[in-house]
């Protein structure tokens, strides 16, 4: 019987959980590195039992983990990230110019074909690949040279690239968003990058509709139909349905479009799901309601979920790299919260509950179906 | 012999319990102690100094003898109880964090 991995990141470590297809009991493994930030686990698409893990510390620094037999045990391999050249600058938040330096790994995107190749997003903004399993990395310092570098800047959260999408039908083809630059395309396997976002709208920023400088939260795609992609912005929920040529809003009757993250139904790929969040000073739902918004039409039209989740006293955050779909027949979606929940329903949004309630402030969540 | 006292968190990196007992060739400073310990476990590198630069990461430090050497130049001699083993070197992750 087909089952579900769940890795889960956390401020202090990583778990494990596991189920079987009908996802109703769940063993829970951890804390994997105890102590240290998770800040992503991802498995290998072309090899399920090859995970990396993004290990991070403010007194240690980046280690990057690898397990050969789906988490059970770990290595370390290479944890040097060093920028292609000339390190050049970017903008600071008084205005001035900041050399660019590397403080941890965000985002780990596997190859869909290969185990031993891999993507890292950074912070400072850049992407790194290894073809060695993580042992080396090399920068594809391409995107951090576009002549629009100097005017990136860093979100609260530090300036870091934190989605990387790789492109199932153009396998030269990325797309990664920067908080807070925006998103970045590259038709040719990463040497050159264009920015690609037009029809985003951020009055937090001079130029409303400047080419560069929105706070992307997250992008996401199905892979049957990699052209359509959906966004969720610091404000303001979006879908480009050119590959990121150009995005229009699709907010919506959403009761707030602030919020983290975004991601697309297993087998429908107009179903997308979020969770609203009140606002960027305010990193809770709003009236204390947990609720996913799920839309059966690509965005505009939304319902609520919460059928298990908490209707009253909760105000937690779900940060962006925190949602996931499985692929099983029954799609199933699973979220962590800065509370230590993770959420998970079998039955694409109607019900939920809870895996496990008191973990570390959930970072990432990824989910792997299993054969 | 050199005795390094790691931290706990880098003593699960390097999968060791205690101290770590290393031969250090020629005058044991800091560079040369660090040198012989990320040799010995690859692990280590950059989770106490910079990889390229080489200098020691904010938040740990350095102590032997009842004194902090964090601040010492990298290639200025550990105390001579630090030498002979006597005493063991110490990284320090420092208190701070959360």
């Amino acid at each position: 019987m087909s089952g579900v991995r769940v890795l889960v990141g956390t401020r202090k470590g990583a778990f494990v959980l596991t189920s079987d297809g009908k996802r109703a009991r769940w063993d829970i493994s951890g804390p994997h590195f105890a102590g240290w930030e998770i800040y992503h686990l991802k498995g290998s698409p072309a090899d399920p039992n090859r995970l990396y893990a993004s290990q991070t510390s403010g007194w240690f620094g980046q280690q990057i983990q690898r397990s050969n037999d789906g988490g059970k045990t770990w290595e370390p391999v290479g944890n040097q990230f060093e920028y292609d050249g000339a390190t050049g600058t970017h903008q600071w938040y008084d205005g001035t110019q900041h050399p660019w330096k590397f403080a941890r790994v965000w985002h780990l995107e596997p190859s869909l074909g290969d185990p031993d190749t891999i993507y890292a997003g950074v912070e400072d903004a850049a992407l790194f690949r290894s073809i060695d399993g993580g042992q080396t990395w090399q920068e594809l310092p391409g995107l951090r040279r576009h002549v629009s570098g100097p005017s990136w800047m860093p979100g609260a959260g530090g300036m870091c690239l934190h989605t990387i999408l790789l492109d199932p039908s153009h396998p030269d083809r990325i797309f990664i968003a920067i908080s807070a630059a925006g998103v970045f395309r590259t038709d040719d396997a990463g040497k050159t990058w264009r920015p690609v976002n037009r029809g985003l709208r951020s009055e937090q920023i001079p130029d409303p509709t400047a080419e560069v400088g929105h706070c992307v939260h997250r992008i996401a795609m199905h892979r049957s139909r990699p052209g359509v992609l959906f966004m969720q912005k610091h404000w303001d929920v979006m879908r480009s349905d050119d590959a990121a040529e150009s995005w229009q809003e699709v907010s919506g009757n959403l009761p707030t479009d602030f919020g983290f993250p975004i991601d697309v139904h297993a087998h429908e790929p107009g179903t997308i799901y979020v969770v609203p969040i009140k606002s960027d000073s305010e990193h809770y739902p709003p009236e204390g309601k947990l609720r996913v918004y799920r839309s059966r039409t690509g965005g505009n039209e939304w319902e609520a979920l919460t059928k298990g989740l908490p209707q009253s006293d909760c105000y937690v955050n779900v940060l962006r790299d925190a949602m996931a779909v499985d692929s099983l027949d029954s799609c199933g979606v699973y979220f962590g919260t800065t509370g230590g929940q993770v959420y998970a329903t079998a039955d694409a949004g109607d019900s939920w509950a809870p895996i496990v309630r008191d973990l570390p402030a959930v970072l990432s969540v990824e989910v792997q179906t299993l054969p | 012999m050199i005795r390094v006292v790691l931290p706990a968190h880098l003593r699960t990196l390097a999968r060791v319990n205690g101290e770590v007992k290393l031969d250090v060739e020629g005058q044991a400073t800091q560079r040369s102690v660090l040198d012989a310990l990320e040799a010995r476990y690859p692990m280590l590198r950059g989770t106490i100094r910079d990889h390229v630069t080489q200098q020691r990461r904010a938040l740990v430090r350095f102590f032997a003898c009842q004194q902090d050497l964090s601040h010492e130049p990298p290639d200025t001699p550990l105390p001579d109880a630090v030498a002979t083993g006597a005493e063991p070197f110490l990284v320090v992750g420092a208190i701070a964090g959360g």
